[in-house]
């Protein structure tokens, strides 16, 4: 009797999750991923034809239109600084010790030989501000109850007019994203893991980035440290944080 | 006519000496001949295989299009105007939009231009008549740089990732369906030709386009929206390589004509010392001081003459062979991009040579008379005794 009882509550719980609407579900998602700022620290393994190699840095992030970068290691990269602001992305090489603006065919270049385009960190809108999102299904992935959702671009310069989502059902976090071409193709995904509570929200601390249309293993990106709503002053968000 | 034979009848009796310095000035010259004649050689084939290739008689761009700078392509393409359109169907322009796209040859990735252009075009010696080809999806051309860089073969498919003019990424297969063999590196490394509509499809760009390629005996149009650039600057850079070549391989003959100017100097000097009793007799004799000198210069001169005589026994044949046959280039001389063919043909004209000729006959004429300056200050009195003040 006691156990049908229990079963009769678990039940009703699982029930009482309320229907989100595709809408509510990517809101949640931006909700969880984006923050008024960020400072992290992350180490970036690209596993290539001839071994791996990790490159760790430091980052702020201020909403979606400043970060500011510094490598840490190894030792060829250290003191290497990336600037976004406004659209526009500078590249400080301490060897040269030279700034030098990223656009056109140079957006196209790997970001240090990764799986990652520097035009792919250009573009970090929201999913709600570019997508129409819509549930495809529902089914389980890694052990944990998932959201299909279908995302189309509502904008005409969506980087990628169409993605896909596998969403974690409880937490609100995607874990595999596909993002495809015009054409159906698809061109990139991106594996997200080790979802850590963090100042109230779910963050992936782990994702694993894969250029479909390119050879290997992909782009393992790992957030060792991550702090939301700091204080970071205005000054690191200028050029010449980039030099100092 | 006097101080002439008696220049050559001395010179012939100073023996191998004479023959050894004019040796030396005939080399200088022969090879003077030969560096200047293969880089008009150069000039000659790169202008017209360009014209032919890529420029015809010149290009109208569009204001925002900057060759050397890929970031200009985003704003540089517009729709052609009715005009434009009129001398397209005309054979007398040829509209070309480029784009920049990533290519996906073997899982690698590899940045370049995307070119498209109509497949009936004429104007230009691209076999683009290939791009017309329907039996498969995306046909594209190459050259045979690109091709061996990509190593791709004619039916191979190849995976192009693009954004169009929203910044939309797009990405498909296109197949190889040729590959052609230009001198010309700037059609060829780091681009792709695709037909001209396919292009304005990928790219949401219909009806537009970056650039006009004017045929080459079209007169430049004031067409609204479109800056002509005529065959002068778009070859500026290449006419500056040339310059610059030609000031680098002046120092190369200039050296071994400096050689051969050195050794007559001093043969001047030394004729000036040993024959002081012979110049004491020619002016004893009544010849002026300004008559001797000229003797003098005239037969440190004749030098000039003699080596142009030996260059012509044996440089006439060698420079005629190396016409005919050319200088073979290496592999590597793909990688200057520069235009460039498989062999070098030397051009000698006629200006070019006579220039040469007048240049080894001027120099040698000015350092057989520098020394004859100090005859000036001889005594006939004080010479015929053999004594030099």
């Amino acid at each position: 009797m006691k156990c049908t009882i229990l079963c009769l509550i678990l039940v009703l719980a699982a029930g009482s999750v309320p229907a989100q609407t595709a809408g509510e579900i990517i809101r949640k998602i931006d909700d969880n991923l984006s923050a008024r700022n960020r400072v992290t620290e992350s180490a970036m393994t690209i596993h290539g034809r001839r071994g791996s190699r990790t490159l760790t840095a430091k980052s702020y992030a201020e909403g979606t239109r400043k970060a500011f970068t510094e490598y840490l290691s190894p030792a060829a990269e250290r003191g290497t600084k990336m600037l976004k602001l406004e659209g526009q992305l500078w590249i400080y090489s301490p060897g040269t010790d030279r700034t030098v603006q990223i656009s056109g065919h140079l957006l196209r270049q790997s970001v240090m030989g990764s799986d990652l385009s520097y035009e792919d960190m250009m573009d970090d809108r929201k999913l709600a501000e570019i997508y129409e999102p819509s549930i495809a299904g529902e089914e389980e992935l890694d052990g944990r109850p998932v959201w299909i959702l279908e995302l189309t671009a509502r904008v005409s310069d969506a980087a990628y007019p169409r993605q896909k989502l596998w969403v974690d059902r409880e937490r609100f976090v995607p874990l595999r994203q596909e993002l495809y071409a015009r054409s159906g193709k698809l061109l990139k995904t991106a594996l997200l893991s080790d979802l850590q509570r963090v100042g109230g929200r779910w963050y992936p601390m782990q994702v694993l980035y894969k250029d479909m249309l390119k050879q290997g293993k992909g782009t393992e990106f790992r957030t060792t440290q991550i702090a939301f709503d700091q204080a970071i002053p205005e000054w690191i968000f200028t050029k010449a944080a980039l030099k100092q | 006519m006097l101080a002439l034979k008696l220049a050559i009848r001395n010179l012939l009796g100073a023996g191998l000496r004479t023959w050894l310095t004019a040796g030396v000035l005939s080399i200088a010259f022969v090879v003077m001949v030969f560096y200047q004649g293969l880089l008009d050689g150069w000039n000659l084939h790169a202008r017209s295989t360009t014209r032919e290739w890529e420029i015809g008689g010149g290009q109208y761009w569009h204001p925002a299009y900057d060759r050397f700078d890929p970031f200009s392509l985003q704003e540089a393409h517009a729709p052609l105007s009715p005009q434009a359109l009129e001398l397209a169907a005309a054979g007398r322009i040829v509209p070309e939009l480029i784009t920049q796209a990533t290519a996906y040859p073997d899982g690698r990735m590899v940045n370049l231009l995307i070119r498209g252009i109509p497949p009936g075009q004429q104007l230009l010696s691209l076999p683009t008549a290939a791009l017309a080809a329907d039996s498969v999806g995306i046909p594209a051309l190459i050259g045979r740089r690109m091709a061996a860089s990509l190593r791709l073969q004619p039916g191979d498919a190849l995976l192009l990732r693009w954004r169009d003019r929203s910044g939309v990424f797009d990405a498909r297969e296109v197949t190889i369906v040729g590959i052609f063999r230009a001198d010309v590196p700037s059609i060829d490394q780091g681009q792709i030709w695709l037909p001209l509509a396919t292009v304005q499809e990928m790219t949401g760009m219909a009806g537009e386009a970056t650039l006009l390629v004017s045929a080459p005996d079209q007169a430049p149009l004031p067409l609204a929206g479109w800056v002509f650039k005529d065959t002068d600057f778009l070859l500026k850079e290449f006419t500056e390589v040339i310059h610059s070549k030609k000031a680098g391989s002046s120092i190369i003959y200039g050296t071994m004509l400096a050689i051969a100017l050195l050794a007559i100097f001093d043969t001047q000097v030394l004729s000036i010392f040993r024959r002081r009793r012979e110049i004491g007799t020619y002016m004893a004799l009544g010849m002026t001081r300004g008559q001797v000198i000229g003797l003098f210069t005239v037969e440190g001169a004749a030098h000039s003459l003699f080596a142009l005589l030996l260059a012509s026994i044996y440089g006439l044949p060698l420079l005629h062979w190396l016409g005919t046959h050319g200088i073979s280039m290496p592999e590597v001389a793909d990688a200057t991009g520069m235009t460039i063919g498989d062999k070098m043909l030397p051009v000698y004209s006629a200006g070019m040579v006579l220039f040469s000729v007048a240049v080894v006959i001027l120099s040698t004429a000015i350092v057989s008379y520098l020394p004859a300056r100090r005859i000036a200050r001889l005594k006939p009195t004080e010479a015929l005794r053999g004594r030099a003040q």
